[in-house]
């Protein structure tokens, strides 16, 4: 029997088992998938920010060579097709609902964004579908249009749907406001800050693409589509959309090519290729392309906000007031009301004290694409805005600024915060201090003091963090408006011959999945990872799941399999117990075998196994042949992951090109199973970070169209971009799951931002900058450097 | 992309034959513009001209105190050519600063040119060195060639074949990339000639090419960073975008002169 290796167990970095297939292009994509007879779906998608439909001719389209078909929103309507549902209902300050317009799948008689899908050309071959798509005839009205949250708020403004008064979703608020108010009342110094949090397109690597295929037979419908939670699209599109029941309906979300957020979505195009293919019985495929992506795929962030912190004389934080206006776009996407409410006003006590905390946020429809959750989800929003104003505080009491986190810093636990959150556990002292030593924060002024030599400008900048992760105890979500459970499945299937099969409902697109969760199982039972296979995303396969985002697939996912685990344990040792002859509670389990408490008398796991499936010698009255178990893990609480970054920057004041020269990260992520795994998380989340800090930015100009449609003008990190990291990790356990975990996936985009540009404007302090807006572009810092900014400056340039 | 016809033509008078019968034709180097622009549907040409299989197009040669690059020569060839490398190393440097690895093994010098992208870097080079422009039927000096935003002198049908640069007794380049792009912002490449003259070149930064006559003249006198540190240059016509106003462009072009004044030696 094999014996595990002391290398790839819980704490080993073992080498991803996928690699190998991403590597050497063997990776199996939905656009890689082409089903027997199948046609291509091409969707023509609106020109117009804002504009009534008059009419749409598709006769000379219907004609083309090789069209199968056309479909309009009219036609959607018809076949009893519903709009796409949002899965989170927020609840307005006087406890009314928000409003939550319809989405057609496809536009009606109003397209609401450049992009709106208008009509679909199914096709023979998909340049076929383009080019009839591009014979549909549409008679638009344009109308005026809203692409920022002030315009639409403006009195008058053009309203996004009719039904809704002055373009509100909803004004929400959390934590109580007389106390709040009482204590800024005491307050010896009030600190008022206003900034925004940059709009971003999420650009995974894959673009997104979805194949409908439908077995007349059966009657059975499937679907194949990048997704991170092919569950919940099965029970969004199929009850909610085409009336489909679970029983006719497989999603599968193959490998996926990266997420963030953005295919976490029920989008427009899944609903339509599977409609599609059962109508014209005949599979149906879609894939974007990157142009598509832009304006298709759900953005993120895109928030203003005015805070306030109260501090008394010493510098303790005695309240936080703050109001944050936030851009829903067009449509209300699957998860956008929790974004900027339950994910980011929970968050706003962050790492600190704060005894009095009250937020309100109103979220605001425009003529943009729908905003949702992307990497980080409502807290890089919290941390960035609450580390920021620390840093504002600390230069305006002129308390040194890592004094001033240090003295506010919670150190007891649990803590119960203002806002709805108890963490359970941390230590933000060690990830602080650990962060700063290993930055050589201390020797700073020196290398300051050398890059003004080579006439650079030299900052450093530091950002705490605390994020909740691990969503989300059932009952809670459901009080805050949650729509479905939030625990997650985990089958663990022992095959006769030992080797295992792991059966989960987290998905895997990027995240390495399968090599951490086979260690954890390989761990369990002393087997080798070779031995231990994941499957994922597939309906087909898995009981049940909830899928991948807030960094939640170890922390839930995770121990839903260590619960599974414990089951097998539990009937192992009755079957060990039969076979060995001796009493069950005798009977221990270490290390892959069971063995008579003090005695050398044992039974592998395997051999467990394999009697369980060949159950000659085996207590059939009392236990079910086979060994398989699966369990649900609803968490108990969020986990609490935190930490500590700190980042080093070097301005040429001559063009305004900020280098990230030093980037220092310290992080709490609870037990830590591949730390490597674990490091390319941190890795590509501040990656994204410092591209939301210093490059990227969506911009619309003012009549609604998007100025940043292709990576031509949206700008994305480059390896350039980016210094070597410097990673640690200072873990303590979480307290409140089995496997200690807390999640890593979101950290480094959360923590990263406001320490870029705290670094930044440390280094233009000396020029009496208090803030600079991200992105921290060349042009906008040399507007700052060089007084005022440039004349007609547009977005993203704007001093 | 839009279907159309495919052509390989074995040498420069069947391939102009090709293009000069059909004028919606077009002559394709190594496609880092055009394929984007074909997949975007934003060209619609009858058919493409590939013009991988001319020899005659290929290669780069020392001939006396001139360079002659075959319009067909990629970028990396450039980058990594001894010769070019001796006899203007700011050429060699530019080929391997611009684009990346792909584009570099893909794109061509000819192809770059005759797109003339005021964005785009060989123009900077072209134009300072004071390069002439072969063709399949004449010569055409470098400030004859550039004729603004993609518009150049080749006649409809007319092929690029080699150009030829003066090895300069100085040169240097400087560049500020766009951020998102990577394309350039704004980049001046300074050139000593061995007559004595000096030319100055800007890309990037304006609707196309254009030398800049005031630092020219100011270099002229005295071949030194002080001798352009006063000069502004004016915005006026200069590109504006959400990178970057006119002003921050007219800016860069000051700063990007006194780099390559520096990598000139």
């Amino acid at each position: 029997m094999n014996v595990v290796t002391p290398f790839e167990g819980i704490g080993a970095s073992v080498r991803r088992k996928e690699d190998l297939r991403f590597l050497s292009g063997r990776g199996r994509y939905t656009a890689d998938i082409d089903r027997p007879g199948q046609a291509h779906a091409y969707i023509l998608r609106s020109p117009h920010p804002h504009a009534a439909i008059r009419g749409i001719d598709a006769t000379a389209a219907r004609a083309m060579p090789g069209v199968a078909a056309v479909f309009t929103g009219a036609d959607m309507a018809a076949g009893k097709v519903g709009g796409l549902p949002c899965g989170w209902g927020v609840k307005n300050k006087d406890g009314s609902p928000m409003a939550e317009p319809p989405h057609p799948v496809l536009a009606v008689d109003r397209v609401r964004h450049v992009g709106d899908p208008v009509a679909v050309v199914v096709a023979a071959t998909r340049a076929q579908a383009r080019d009839a798509a591009e014979a549909i005839v549409v008679d638009y009205a344009p109308l005026p249009a809203v692409a920022t949250i002030e315009e639409a708020l403006r009195p008058g403004a053009p309203a996004v749907h009719d039904e809704v008064a002055g373009n509100l979703c909803f004004d929400w608020h959390l934590g109580d406001k007389a106390v709040t108010d009482a204590a800024f009342a005491k307050a010896d110094r009030v600190v008022t800050f206003e900034l925004v949090n940059n709009r971003l397109i999420p650009n995974a690597m894959e673009p997104r693409a979805a194949i409908g295929d439908y077995d007349p037979s059966a009657d059975e419908h499937t679907l194949y589509t990048t997704s991170q939670n092919p569950h919940v699209i099965r029970l969004l599109m199929g009850a909610f959309v085409l009336g489909i029941p679970e029983s006719r309906l497989r999603v599968v979300a193959p490998d996926v090519g990266g997420g963030f957020g953005s295919k976490i979505y029920h989008y427009a195009e899944e609903a339509i290729v599977t409609w599609a293919a059962a109508r014209l019985e005949r599979p149906v495929k879609w894939v974007a392309d990157r142009t598509e992506s832009f304006v298709s795929d759900a953005h993120g962030r895109d928030h203003v906000t005015r805070a306030e912190l109260a501090l008394d004389g010493e510098g303790n934080f005695l309240g936080l007031r703050v109001a944050t206006r936030a851009n829903m776009g067009a449509y209300l996407s699957t998860f956008a009301p929790s974004i900027p409410t339950y994910l980011y006003g929970t968050l706003l006590a962050g790492v600190y004290r704060t005894p009095a905390i009250y937020v309100e946020v109103k979220a605001v429809f425009t003529h943009t694409v729908p905003v949702d959750a992307y990497r980080g989800a409502g807290r890089p929003e919290a941390t960035y805005l609450l580390e920021r104003l620390v840093d504002v505080a600390a230069a305006e009491t002129g308390i040194d600024r890592i004094a001033l986190r240090r003295r506010n810093l919670v150190s007891q636990f649990p803590h119960q915060t203002p806002v709805a959150l108890e963490y359970d556990s941390g230590n933000h002292a060690a990830t602080l201090e650990a962060a700063l030593r290993a930055a050589d924060w201390d020797g700073f002024e020196s290398r300051r003091a050398e890059a003004k030599a080579r006439g650079k400008l030299r900052g450093i900048g530091v950002s705490t963090y605390l994020e909740a992760c691990g969503l989300a105890p059932s009952h809670l979500a459901g009080q805050l408006g949650a729509r479905a459970g939030l625990y997650e499945v985990g089958t663990i299937r022992f095959h006769p011959t030992g080797s295992v099969t792991v059966l989960t409902g987290s998905h895997s697109h990027g995240q390495g999945h399968e090599t951490t969760f086979a260690q954890l199982v390989a761990d369990r039972f002393g087997l080798p990872v070779s031995q231990v296979e994941v499957v994922h995303g597939d309906t087909g396969k898995i009981p049940f799941g909830m899928g991948t985002y807030g960094s939640r697939s170890l922390a839930v996912g995770g121990n839903a399999m260590a619960m599974a685990m414990d089951k097998i344990v539990a009937k192992g040792r009755r079957i060990a117990a039969h076979l060995l002859e001796a009493a069950v509670e005798d009977v221990e389990f270490e290390g892959g075998k069971f063995r008579v408490a003090g005695t050398d008398r044992e039974k592998t796991i395997g051999e467990i196994a394999m009697a369980a499936y060949v159950p000659h010698n085996y207590p059939l009255a009392e236990i079910e042949p086979g060994l398989e178990e699966t369990a649900f893990y609803d968490p108990k609480n969020f986990t609490y992951p935190g930490g500590c970054h700190v980042c080093e920057v070097e301005i040429d004041p001559e063009t305004g090109h900020v280098q990230v020269v030093n980037f220092t990260a310290a992080d709490d992520f609870g037990r830590v199973i591949n730390p490597m795994v674990v490091e390319g998380q941190v890795h590509g989340g501040v990656a994204q970070g410092v591209g939301q800090a210093l490059l990227e930015a969506c911009v619309y100009d003012a009549d609604g169209q998007l100025l940043t449609g292709s990576i031509m003008d949206y700008n994305l990190p480059r390896a350039e971009d980016l210094p070597s990291l410097s990673l640690s990790h200072h873990d303590t356990p979480c307290l409140t799951n089995p496997l200690g975990v807390k999640g890593c996936g979101e950290a480094g985009a959360i923590g990263s931002p406001p320490a870029v540009i705290n670094a930044v404007v440390d280094a233009l302090r000396e020029r009496g900058v208090r803030h600079v807006e991200m992105p921290a572009t060349p042009a906008r810092i040399w507007g700052i450097i060089h007084g005022g900014g440039p004349k007609g400056a547009p977005a993203i340039a704007a001093a | 992309m839009y279907d159309f016809a495919y052509h390989k033509p074995g040498s420069i008078a069947d391939a102009v034959k090709i293009l000069t019968d059909d004028p919606e034709a077009r002559p394709i180097s190594g496609g880092q513009t055009l394929l984007p622009a074909l997949k975007h549907r934003l060209a619609h040409p009858t058919a493409l001209v590939d013009l991988s299989g001319i020899a005659e197009l290929r290669g780069i040669q020392r001939d006396g105190d001139r360079l002659v690059i075959g319009a067909m020569t990629k970028h990396y060839e450039i980058q990594t050519s001894d010769v070019v490398k001796t006899a203007i190393p700011a050429l060699a440097k530019m080929a391997g600063n611009l684009g990346d690895t792909q584009v570099r093994n893909r794109g061509t010098m000819g192809g770059s040119l005759s797109n003339n992208d005021p964005a785009a870097d060989y123009p900077a080079a072209a134009m300072a060195l004071n390069a002439t422009f072969r063709t399949d039927r004449r010569s055409i000096p470098a400030d004859e060639f550039f004729q603004g935003m993609f518009a150049t002198a080749l006649e409809p049908g007319e092929l690029l074949v080699a150009i030829e640069f003066p090895i300069p007794t100085k040169a240097g380049y400087a560049k500020m990339r766009n951020p998102a792009s990577r394309y350039v912002m704004a980049g001046v490449f300074v050139a000593k000639l061995a007559d004595g003259s000096v030319r100055v070149a800007v890309n990037g930064a304006g609707p196309g090419v254009f030398r800049q006559e005031e630092m020219e003249a100011a270099l002229a006198k005295s071949w030194s960073a002080d001798a352009i540190a006063g000069i502004r240059q004016d915005p006026d016509g200069l590109n504006g975008d959400i990178h970057g106003s006119a002003e921050y462009r007219a800016h860069l072009v000051g700063v990007m002169a006194k780099r390559a004044l520096a990598e000139a030696g």
